[in-house]
Parts: structure tokens; sequence; C-alpha cells
């Protein structure tokens, strides 16, 4: 088998606390090659500590037996090498433009500043130009100059999505990218990160909390919960899970054309906390 | 423009307010406001005639009439101490006073700034520490103190500075007072060891209130560039691989540009407050030594006549800082 | 069971009561809430130096005498502008006054002035911010648009022109300053009435044939009374300084009273020769606005963590 893009192997986050030490994500292992790996867990679950830390943006402390970007270890990088990998080769796309853009900068100096090293010949600006019609925006020299309050929700998202593979990044990561957006609009979003991310051969770890998205975007599934994997498996065998947890959320899924008369709701067995890392339904 | 308009209108029922303030000062609440105008060694007719002129025979309002319409004309009464016009007055010392406060508002940026924004950078660890104790200080230091232990140390002991006072004494008049800013007339006047010497008297004075205007200045730089290293756009920044210089002087200090600006303006008038105890200490012959030498000579007129001023000033002031936060921030457009 | 065991029960027992998740009554919550609020601001050592200082200052007022072995108010001419010796703990003023003396009584002056000025303040600011409140309507535009009149001017030079108008003497100056400092307290009490105004306890009071006084007197002043005290607390170093700024002017309490501006002041035309006449005054004015400070700080860490 390949080199798999990322490999991750007993990784844990621990957080000072003023009431003490907060373990956050506890002995997290798995690894990637170029598909789209789902990350679910509701809130609180230590999915988005866990890909912070592959781009060492975490303020908890990260230890691991292993964390491996394409065979290059990412533990305890310094600054100047964090740089080195950080927007080149893996990107990060946030929730909400909103917030993610900074609000007093116009699109195209922000889409410039993602521009590092030169484009085989075409100056930074064009490659900012092309990278706005990848993501099927319809006026880019409009949005180029605009200020990120001028954009829609959808357009903010996919001008931010341009602006982290304008480097052709190997591996993006998208932090509930969809998660603000209106239903209609998800779905225009979720189909341009398809086409890119297949067409660049690129990684994609996904996380949401919702599962019925990633069950038929993502081609495998990670479910945490409490800072620990409890299932990891295949996207097209959802519906087979055997952990309860999973099987526990996806009861709780209303479904169109099956009313119920009270929907069910989850039952936490506290067992779940303190197992070890589970690996799921082999590949 | 309807918010434009509400803030002129209660900008000018403050100012009423202020005015109704001084007037009350000046006739109700001394015993013998008469008294407080012509002194206490005045002939019986001065006392007399001074009484008739200021109405005290009339009603109150009818008083505070008189008072506004005179106020109004620019008449803020007869110094007893220099027997000039007091807003004549007020006018030549008020430059010294501006000069003061300008030079201590760019030391106060200079050094508070940078300060704020090392202070945030390293939150919690020595860095932070050591710039929030030094504004903890200057909060806690009484201005008229640190002064004198400046002219202690700088003057008398190492000799470095001149004493009180804008020039050596004696050189005062052989300035012609242009701008009444000493650094410029003297600038001006082509005289570069006056200048020189301008400076110097200069670098004391500003120094204390530029501490007074860098403590504020470096807490709400840390505070608000704090504020804005908590924000997701920083961490986008982070995640394009941005260097942490570009980080704090590129993305964040832009938006705290407009805040910072006001936080900068306001700081210019609280020196102006400051202005009043330093400029005793210094003898520099401003609008706060004018004030309290006025106190002495119990010269109510022309005590009243600087509150006045300096009220106003700061009610323009915080206008001004009002109507700037509006227009600079582009989404409020 | 021994002596030590039970007292070691009563006090966790304590605990447990200002602690526990269902209070059964305000009072036990309020009280529970403090008590956390405490434990917080003593796990913060800048703020418990602070506590330590107003603590040396309080009891250097009370134990003066005992602390003092020259009269702080008659000197010896004999012995004046000494430096600091072994007779003489901080050196004599031009008076031959023992400086270590003055700056000791002089405690009791600041302390006087900065109680007097709050309990003249705050009450000040307590009716008119909560009938600002309560009222409504006109009244209550009338009355903020007198506060932030008074907001507009710097503080200081108004205290300055009231106590010029008013004449010296400790009184006036208290009064003087207190004319300037109530605004936030009335700013304050507003707010709090606001929220309290169309309370159901104040409903219950109203229907119950209540008048209007009786229901702001019982009900919504003491609710605005923590915010207050709190607030009050802040103010302590600045009241100070512009107390010490007004007796450096020659304003507040008169010679020969041992007020620490004034003292400051008097030193001005010994300064190059004699130096500690107007340094250790100073350093006191510097040492205790700090305690007040590192209180503040402390209060306010603990009442909004989130600013840290």
């Amino acid at each position: 088998m390949a080199m798999p893009l990322l490999q991750v192997e007993n990784l844990n986050i621990r957080f000072q606390t003023p009431t003490g030490i907060s373990h956050v994500v506890r002995d997290v292992s798995f690894q990637m090659g170029r598909e789209k790996l789902a990350i679910v867990g509701e809130s609180g679950s230590g999915k988005s500590q866990t890909v912070r830390a592959i781009l060492g943006l975490t303020p908890g402390q990260v230890t691991a037996d292993k964390l491996e970007f394409n065979g290059e270890n990412l533990l305890g990088l310094d600054l100047a090498q964090w740089r080195k990998i950080r927007g080149k080769r893996i990107a990060m796309v946030m929730q909400d433009p909103k917030y993610s853009l900074n609000p007093l900068m116009r699109i195209g100096d922000q889409l410039l500043e993602s521009c590092r090293d030169g484009y085989a010949g075409k100056s930074a600006k064009e490659r900012a130009m092309e990278m706005l019609v990848a993501v099927k925006i319809r006026d880019p020299e409009r949005v180029y100059r605009a200020w990120p309050h001028e954009l829609s929700g959808g357009m903010g998202q996919r001008v931010m999505i341009a602006m982290m593979l304008i480097t052709e990044p190997e591996l993006l990561i998208a932090d509930e990218p969809t998660s603000a957006l209106d239903v209609t609009v998800r779905l225009q979003v979720l189909a341009i990160l398809d086409d890119l991310v297949r067409t660049r051969d690129m990684g994609l770890i996904f996380i949401s909390h919702d599962l019925n998205l990633v069950g038929s975007f993502c081609d495998r599934i990670i479910v945490m919960y409490a800072g620990q994997i409890m299932e990891e498996l295949d996207a097209r065998h959802l519906n087979a899970a055997t952990h309860p947890y999973t099987q526990g959320l996806l009861a709780c899924l209303p479904e169109l054309g099956r009313p119920v008369a009270a929907l069910t709701t989850l039952q936490r067995d506290p067992a779940w906390k303190q197992q070890q890392g589970r690996r799921g339904t082999p590949q | 423009m309807k918010a434009s308009i509400r803030v002129i209108i209660s900008v000018i029922t403050t100012l009423l307010g202020l005015l109704i303030i001084t007037f009350v000062i000046g006739r109700v609440l001394p015993v013998d406001p008469v008294l407080a105008v012509v002194g206490d060694h005045a002939p019986a007719e001065l006392y007399a005639r001074t009484r008739h002129e200021m109405g005290l025979d009339r009603p109150l309002w009818e008083q505070f009439w008189i008072y506004l319409s005179h106020v109004l004309r620019g008449d803020l009464g007869m110094s007893l101490r220099t027997s000039h016009p007091v807003l004549s007055d007020i006018a030549s010392v008020f430059p010294a006073t501006l000069e003061l406060a300008t030079a201590g508002t760019l030391i106060g940026i200079i050094f508070g700034v940078p300060a704020g924004v090392w202070a945030a950078v390293h939150q919690d660890r020595w860095q932070d520490h050591l710039v929030r104790f030094l504004g903890l200080f200057g909060y806690s230091v009484p201005i008229f103190w640190l002064g004198l232990m400046g002219l202690l140390l700088f003057y008398a002991e190492l000799d470095w500075l001149p004493g009180p006072g804008r020039l050596d004494f004696g050189y005062e008049d052989m300035i012609e007072p242009v701008t009444g800013i000493m650094t410029i007339d003297t600038l001006i006047s082509g005289d570069m060891e006056l200048f020189k010497n301008a400076l110097m008297h200069l670098i004391l004075p500003a120094s204390i209130l530029g501490y007074y205007s860098l403590a504020y200045i470096s807490r709400m730089t840390r505070s608000l560039m704090l504020g804005q290293l908590r924000q997701e756009y920083i961490l986008t920044a982070r995640v394009k691989g941005v260097s942490e210089r570009l980080i704090i002087w590129r993305h964040a200090m832009r938006n705290i540009r407009v805040p910072l600006l006001t936080v900068i303006v306001l700081s210019y008038a609280s020196l102006l407050e400051g202005s009043v105890l330093t400029e005793t200490v210094f003898v520099w012959n401003g609008l706060g030594l004018y004030i309290t030498n006025s106190l002495f000579s119990v010269d109510m007129t022309a005590v009243l006549g600087g509150t006045l001023v300096i009220g106003c000033v700061f009610i323009f002031i915080n206008m001004l800082t009002d109507i700037t936060y509006r227009v600079l921030d582009p989404r409020a457009r | 069971m021994s002596l030590a065991g039970d007292k070691q029960t009563t006090a966790s027992s304590w605990r447990d009561w200002l602690l526990t998740d269902t209070p059964h009554s305000r009072l036990q919550a309020r009280l529970g809430r403090t008590y956390l609020g405490w434990r917080s601001f003593a796990g913060n050592p800048l703020a418990m130096a602070g506590l330590v200082i107003f603590a040396a200052l309080v009891l250097m007022a009370i134990f003066a005498p005992l602390l003092t072995s020259h009269d702080p108010l008659a000197g010896d001419l004999g012995q004046r502008l000494l430096p600091p010796n072994d007779t003489y703990l901080l050196g004599t003023d031009q008076q031959g006054r023992d400086l270590w003396s003055r700056i000791v009584y002089g405690s009791r002056v600041t302390l006087m002035i900065v109680f007097l000025t709050a309990i003249t303040a705050a009450p000040i600011g307590l009716v008119l911010g909560t009938v600002a409140g309560y009222a409504g309507g006109w009244l209550e535009s009338v009355l903020m648009r007198i506060t932030d009149v008074f907001l507009a001017f710097p503080r200081l030079i108004l205290a300055l022109a009231f106590a010029a108008a008013l004449g010296p003497g400790i009184e006036n100056a208290v009064l003087a300053i207190s004319l300037t400092v109530w605004p936030p307290y009335a700013r304050i009490a507003r707010a709090e009435t606001l929220a309290v105004r169309n309370s159901d306890y104040v409903a219950a009071a109203r229907m119950s044939g209540a008048s209007s006084l009786r229901i702001i007197i019982g009900q919504v002043m003491p609710m605005c009374l923590p915010s207050l005290i709190v607030r009050v607390s802040l103010d302590m170093a600045g009241i100070i300084l512009t107390a010490a700024g007004l007796g450096f002017l020659g304003l507040g309490a008169q010679p020969p009273s041992p007020e620490w501006g004034a003292m400051v002041s008097s030193g001005r035309e010994h300064l190059l020769d004699q130096w500690w006449i107007s340094t250790f005054p100073g350093i006191a004015i510097f040492v205790v606005s700090l305690g007040f400070n590192l209180i503040g700080d402390g209060l306010r860490d603990v009442l909004d963590p989130r600013e840290q």
C-alpha cells in the first residue's frame, strides 16, 4: 500500500485548566490516504482539537506515538518549520466566513496573501482570479475587490476554499464548512469541494456533526465521543454500524417517510468514556 | 445624518449644562459672589458698581441669561489678577498647554502602543507582567509628586535637563509669540540655541504627562489586541502560514485602529486635565498654571473662565471621537 | 467525639451550606456566591497585597499614637530641616515637625477624606439613579442629562472649581470631590433600577399598596448596593489622587493638619536640599493609591474573569 498521507498514532491532547488537567483527546489513532475522511461527533468530542493538532494550532499539550504527514514527522516542530507546512501543504477551511475572513481587508488582498511561491509564469493576481473561477464565482473581478461583509455566506465560503487551495496543498481540513450555510447553498459548496479534491488528488478531512451529510459525501467515517474514537467505518456501510453510540446517532436522525410517535434521544453509556481507542470494521 | 444631528443636539444641551454649572459655582455657591470677583480689599464703590453690573439685584434666571449672553459674545469677565479680559488671557496661554499635551500624547503613543502589543503577544509571561505593572504604577502615582521627583533627579542631581519654565530664566521675552508654542516659535525665529533650550525644557514635563498617557494607552492596546488575537480570522491567517509579525501588524492592528484612535483622543483630553498640576510644578505658562495662579489669588472669574474653556474642549473632543468612529469603520457606512 | 473533631465538622458543614447546589433562600445563595468570590480574590496575590496595604493604612490610623514619638502638629524650630536620622525617622520639615509622625497621622486625614467622600457621593448617585430609573419619562431624561453634564467635565478641574468657590477646608474638599464623583454611581443605580423595575416582587409590593417611595427605598435601592459598593471601591484610588491634588493646591485640609498632598507642596521650596519633605509624603500617597488599585483590579477579576 502506498505511504498513507497522514498517520496518527495515540494522539493525546491535554489542557491546563484552573481545576486540573483536561484530557480532551485520548489515544486517537487513524490513518488516511488521498480520500475523503469524515470525523463526526458532538460538541466537545475533540474532533476540532484533533485536526488543529495536525496543523500545530491547538493551544493544548500534544503527545503522540506518531504524527506523520507523508512520512514527515509533525511532532515538536518549531514555528519556522510549521510555516513551511501550513497553507502550502496542509490547509484548513473553517465554519463561518463572517468570522474567518478579515473584515477590514479586501478579498483580493487576502487571496494574494495566500500566494507564496511562483506559479509557473503567472502573476499572483492571475492565480487568485483563476481560483475564484475554479470555485464557480461568476463575477471574479467584483469579488476580488469586495469586502467580506459584502458577500453572502455561500460566496464567502467559496472564497475561503479558493484561498486555501491556491497553493495546491496535499491535505485539506474542512471544519464544519457547511454548518453555517443554508441547505441549498450547502450542496453547491459541497459539490465544488468534491470536484476540487478529486481533480487535485488531495486528501480531505471533513468534520461535521451531520451523519447523513458525511454518509453521502465522504469515503470513510470516524466517529468520536468524549475525546476517543468510537468507531471507524466505510461510508457505504454506515447503516451496518456496530458501536452502540453510532447506532444511537443513526437512530436519532428523523427520516422522511418514516414518521415516529416520538423522536429517539441518545442514551449515553458512561462506559463509552472508559474504553480504549477502538478500531471498527476493518478495511 | 440623523445620528449626527442627535449628537449635535446632545452636545448643545451638555454645553448648556456646563454653563449652568459654572454659573452656579460662580454665583450661587460663594457666600458673597461680588467679593469673589472684586476681592476682599475692593473699595465700596467698586463693590457697589460690580454688584450692579453682575445684576445681583435681579432674579436668578435673569442673571443666568445675562451670563449666557456674555459668554456667547466671548466675554468671560475680567481677571482680577492680570486686569485683562479672561478670554484673551486664556487665548495667550492655551497654546502652551496644547504643546505640552501634544508632546505628552506623542510619547504615550510611541511607547504605549508597542508596549501594549508586546504585552498582548506575551500574555501572562514576564513581558506582560512588566507592562501591566508599569501601567499600574502610572495609575497610582500622584502626578505632581512625579514631576517634583523628576526635577529632583534629572535637574538637581544629574543636571541632564533644565529646570522649571519653558525657557531658561529671562529668555521668554526674547521670543516673538507667533503660535504661542515655544518649540515652533523658537524654530521660526531661527535661533537654534533657543530652540534647543525650548526642546530641553519640554522634555521633562512632557515625559511626566507622557507616562500617564502611556499607562492608559498600553493598557487599552493590550486589551484590544488580546480581543483581536482571539478572533477566527487570525486563525485563518495562521493556517495560511502568515508570519506572526504580519499577523499582528497587518491583520490585528488594522482591526484595532479605530478604537485605538478613540483611546488616543481620550488620552489627549485627559492630559489637558493632567496639565493643571504638571504646569504648576514646572511653572509652565499654560492654561493649567493660569487656573492655579488664579486660584491662589482667589480670582474666581478667571478660575471659572478656565474651567468653562476646558470643559468645552472636553465636550468637543468627545464629540469628535464619536464622529470619527462612525466615519472610519467601513462596516458602519 | 473530640472537640477538635467537632470544630472540623462545623467548619466543613458551613462550607457545604455555602456551596450547596440547592440554596434554600436568596440570602444563602448570595452568601455562597460571595464566599466563592472571596476565595477567588484570596487566590490573587496582588489583590491580597492591596488588601494588606489597606489594612496597614487602617492600623496606622488607629494606632498612630503608638507608632510615633513626636507631635505631628507642633514642631521644634531648633530641629528644622533635618535629614532622616535616629531621632527623626524620616527627617523634619521646615517647622521642625517629625515627618514620620505627620505621615502616620496623615493616614487619618486620608481615610477620613476617602470615607466621607464615599458616603456623600454614593447616596447622591443612588438617589438620583433610582429615582430616574423608577420614574422614567421626562424626569429620567432630565436627571440623566444632568449626570452627563457632570461627566463631561474633567474631574480634577471641576473639583478644583467647586473647592475654590466653597473655600478651603476638609469638609469643602470632600463635598467638592463628591460632586464630581457621583455620576457613575447614578448610572449604575439607574441601570439596576431599570432591571428590577418590572420584576415580580416589585409588582407585588405595588399591588399591596406600597407607595413608590417605599418601593424605591425598600426594594430597589438594596438591589443596587452590591454594584455600587464595587464601583466605589474601584474609584477609591482616583479619589485619593484627586484629594492629594487638591491638597497640593492648598485646598482641602488646612495647615497644620498633616494632609499628604499639602505636605508635598510645602516641601517644594526646599526640594533641592531637603528632598525628604516632599518625597516621603508622595510615596505614602502612591502606596495607598496602589493598594486600592490592586484591590480594585482583584475585584474586577473576580466579577468579570473574561477581561483576563
